[in-house]
């Protein structure tokens, strides 16, 4: 790969003690627990953590991201507060995860920003609405149909093609910068193998032996965010494959947009568009039946509003599609655009990063397991 | 059910069986009490974060079983278990009731599955175990919640920092539980009790009149609230007792280790690595004795023998990674003397030991995991295996003191868990767990033995009683 060209604008960050009072924290408890284990049995952390006998900063980072919040670890815990020991692993890696992600992407305010404030996430979405609001009656195209009666096409790849190269740009620089930190190796075949298998199954979201996660029901185990996780994931992916398979038909044979009810771009996309609604509405319900508490609470309102932004996305796409040939396609093809538009401008600071760190984290892993 | 908000609110009920203690064998009776059809009252002493009691800091129970079973690797057997016992104990056992507790063990694994606990493999570190003990997943904490959200769903009731001050008996019947909640007192009567209050080593003045003063330098691994107080009242009304007043089981752990509740972490197993030296400077025992299972109870004895009841054990760079991360940092230092007075031990006489031992080191291959019969020729006590000079800094030094597990002294009971006094079996009284665990235990401890004693007398207890008030 040649990205090393990358070296001297990631360089800053990966050097020296990062004096960060999470890091400590988490070191502290990380500690306890590899003097323990009793969790060994629960998702990848542990055994990763039981390959070292102290913990470094990137170290720190690795198992932090590494960490799902499944929140077994902490009922199971002989030594949660009021205990001395005051352990509170599913929280310090989240929090020291968070921190990460603000510390390696580029600038780091904005993730700060967005990952801290829901009002702020809240914010763009409006900004990218009103923006579309312009674009549509600012430039109003001459002729063209169906959608691009609203918006012409051009102006419409341009723009998302523009909104979605940028962020994935940042992100790339993010995980590169995160891949230095944590010591990572030049990545062979099999460490994506085993990764991605991981990561499509959501095999540590099983809770390893357990039966799911102690997320809304405290110490009782659920599958109930496995499920709706993964209903997003594969809805999420069913979605991208429609926009994919849209672009495909563009310009590969010059069919525009609507697409019928059994063309690739409907196939996929309606089914994934139920899914992440479902899987959405879901996570939402959780979360807010969750402990606050054994997250990092600071960021409950962000990751909340990027749930619903992304719920949002999901159910303006099926409204759409609903609405063809009705007098509501105009203003809800503007909603639906503004709110893609604001998760894509917004995906390197919002949870959304929290796939390619993760990915990042499950490739290392199988690197130092295989090692 | 929720904490009832007075005492006084659960006397309008008419409990058929009340459980005295909130751990694995009193939940254990609960969840067999109450699916036979009992009314059961469950009276943990602990606020619910420490409910649980010594069951929260387990990680594994002894299972016999003829063929890989869950986790469990390969076979077990009746005779090779009860071998393994009569080893530890020295023969200070009752053969039946041991015997009962084994063959019963089979079948507690699938039950206990059934009941909301879950499995893991053997940890890292506990390879050696993966054949006999069955390691919970997340610990005993884990088996303790998932226990308490069964008996919760069955329908048990569960009152926590509810006291069992006194146990009310006429002639060979139990009538009644006296119990104490923060300022309120009731008391609270049952067709039938379960006693499932654990041993009395957090009563360290208890601990200090059996074995004597030293005791109060010694650390409770497990909960502050089992002070024996149901014990106490039970003896004092005339119950009979098994297993030696004297006695505790006491395993060396990480000198700076909390008072209480410290748990599993506070282990050390530097010792075969090391040169171990008490307060003086002095060595006194071969560190590199036969390891299993006799070392894991020697040293506990050894530094309670000690003065002031501590001990240091100092190894050298080269030995660092050979044992489990210990929970504190080992004290550090480049040269011995200097570790020493970080220590508080004298500088000198310590150099003047560790330079003895050293000249007493011969050439030889070490084997950290076997006896390798690397001994020191010359010198007294002898280091028998694993002695390599301690020449290479950085040099690390760790203090020891006895962490208590486990009281011998207990109730008598029957192969029902039955208690008895002079003039035989109560007509209504069970008992569960380590508060009757001498009758088996009469010495020396089996790893993963308490938790087979608690769930198979538990188990028997909940059952026999909901038999007897049906
Ligand atoms: C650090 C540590 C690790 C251990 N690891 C293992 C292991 O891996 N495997 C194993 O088999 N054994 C292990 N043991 C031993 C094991 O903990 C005990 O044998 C077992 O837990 C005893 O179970 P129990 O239910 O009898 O008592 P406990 O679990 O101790 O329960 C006693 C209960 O009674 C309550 N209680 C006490 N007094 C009163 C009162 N007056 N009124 C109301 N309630 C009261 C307590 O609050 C507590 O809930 C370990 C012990 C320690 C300390
Ligand atoms: S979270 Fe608690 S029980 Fe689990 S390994 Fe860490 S210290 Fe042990
Ligand atoms: S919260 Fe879950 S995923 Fe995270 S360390 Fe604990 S057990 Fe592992």
């Amino acid at each position: 790969m040649s990205i090393d060209v990358l070296g001297p604008l990631v360089g800053r960050q990966s050097q020296g003690p990062t004096a960060s009072a999470a890091i400590d924290e988490a070191r502290r408890q990380l500690e306890i627990c590899n003097a323990c284990r009793y969790c060994e049995g629960y998702c990848s952390v542990f055994p990763a953590m039981t390959l070292h006998r102290a913990f470094d900063d990137g170290e720190v980072t690795q198992l932090a991201n590494l960490c799902h919040n499944c929140r077994g670890c902490y009922y199971a815990c002989q030594y949660t507060e009021p205990h001395e020991f005051d352990l509170n692993l599913p929280r310090a890696l989240a929090e020291v995860r968070v921190e990460s992600w603000e510390r390696f992407i580029w600038p780091n305010g904005l993730a700060a920003l967005f990952q801290r404030s829901g009002m702020a996430l809240a914010g763009a979405l409006f900004g990218a609405i009103a923006f579309m609001l312009a674009l549509a009656y600012g430039l109003r195209p001459e002729s063209g149909e169906g959608f691009y009666a609203v918006i012409s096409h051009t102006v419409m790849a341009t723009l998302f093609t523009v909104a979605s190269i940028l962020p994935l740009i940042v992100i790339g620089i993010g995980v590169w910068s995160y891949w230095r930190a944590v010591g990572g190796e030049r990545v062979k075949l099999k460490h994506l193998h085993d990764a991605l298998i991981d990561a499509g199954r959501l095999k540590n979201l099983s809770g390893g032996a357990a039966d799911g996660c102690n997320y809304e029901k405290e110490d009782r185990y659920t599958m109930a965010r496995r499920w709706s996780h993964q209903a997003v994931m594969w809805g999420f992916l069913m979605c991208f494959a429609a926009t994919v398979s849209g672009t495909v038909l563009h310009y590969g044979f010059g069919m525009e947009a609507p697409y019928g009810p059994f063309s690739l771009p409907k196939l996929f996309g309606v089914p994934g568009g139920i899914l992440m609604t479902i899987g959405g509405v879901g996570l939402i319900a959780l979360k807010l039946r969750a402990e606050k508490s054994l997250g990092a609470p600071a960021v409950w309102g962000g990751e909340m509003a990027f749930v619903v932004l992304l719920t949002a996305t999901a159910l303006t796409g099926l409204a759409l599609y609903w609405a063809t040939g009705t007098g509501a396609v105009r203003p809800l093809l503007i909603v639906h655009l503004g709110t893609v538009l604001a998760l894509y401008l917004t995906l390197p600071y919002t949870k959304m990063v929290h796939i390619p760190f993760r990915l990042a984290a499950l490739v290392r892993d199988a690197q130092t397991k295989r090692a | 059910m929720g904490t009832p908000a007075s005492l006084a609110s659960l006397k309008s009920i008419e409990w058929d069986i009340v459980i005295v203690g909130g751990g694995n064998a009193a939940l254990c009776a609960a969840i067999e009490a109450r699916e036979a059809g009992a009314r059961v009252l469950l009276l943990e002493r602990a606020p619910k974060p420490y409910r649980g009691g010594n069951s929260r800091h387990t990680r594994n129970f002894r299972c016999m079983h003829q063929g890989p079973m869950s986790v469990l690797t390969d076979a077990y057997e009746e005779e090779e278990y009860f071998h393994d016992l009569m080893l530890v104990t020295k023969g200070n056992t009752d053969e039946p009731l041991a015997r009962m507790a084994i063959r019963t063990s089979e079948s507690c694994l699938p039950w206990m599955e059934r009941n909301g606990v879950r499995f893991q493999p053997s940890l890292s570190g506990t390879l050696s175990l993966s054949r006999t003990n069955a390691f919970f997943l997340g610990g005993g904490k884990a088996l303790v919640n998932a226990y308490y959200n069964r008996a919760q769903d069955l329908g048990v009731t569960v009152v926590y920092e509810a006291e069992v001050t006194h146990i009310n008996i006429e002639g060979d019947s139990f009538n009644s539980v006296q119990v104490k909640r923060d300022d309120e007192e009731a008391e609270i009567s049952g067709k039938a009790v379960v006693l499932a209050s654990g041993g009395f080593q957090a009563d360290i003045e208890w601990l200090a009149r059996a074995w004597g003063p030293a005791a109060r330098n010694f650390l409770i691994r497990g909960t502050p609230y089992n002070r024996g107080e149901v014990l106490r009242d039970m003896l004092d009304s005339g119950a009979l007792s098994v297993g030696d007043p004297t006695q505790c089981h006491a395993v060396a752990i990480d000198g700076r280790a909390p008072k209480f509740d410290g748990g599993i972490v506070t282990r050390l197993d530097c010792v075969p690595f090391s040169v171990v030296v008490n307060k003086d400077g002095e060595r006194f025992y071969n560190e590199g004795e036969d390891v299993w299972p006799k070392r894991y109870a020697i040293w506990g004895r050894l530094v309670a023998a000690q003065p002031d009841q501590v001990a240091y054990a100092i190894i050298d760079a080269k030995s660092a990674n050979l044992f489990m991360p210990s929970v504190f940092p080992a004290e550090k230092a480049n040269i011995i003397a200097e570790l020493a007075a970080k220590m508080g031990l004298p500088a000198g006489k310590v150099e003047e030991t560790i330079s003895r031992f050293n000249a007493a080191c011969k050439p030889g291959a070490f084997h950290p995991t076997e006896l390798d019969g690397l001994a020191t020729k010359g010198i007294e006590p002898a280091k028998t295996n694993w002695a390599r000079p301690i020449d290479t800094p950085p040099f690390y030094g760790y203090s020891l003191r006895p962490g208590v597990t486990f009281t011998y002294l207990g109730l008598k009971v029957d192969q029902t868990a039955r208690v008895s006094n002079n003039a035989g079996l109560y007509r209504n009284i069970w008992a569960a767990g380590e508060i009757m665990a001498g009758s088996i235990l009469g010495q020396g401890y089996l790893a993963g033995f308490g938790m087979t004693i608690g769930t198979v007398f538990g188990r028997t207890a909940g059952r026999e009683a909901a038999a007897y008030v049906n």
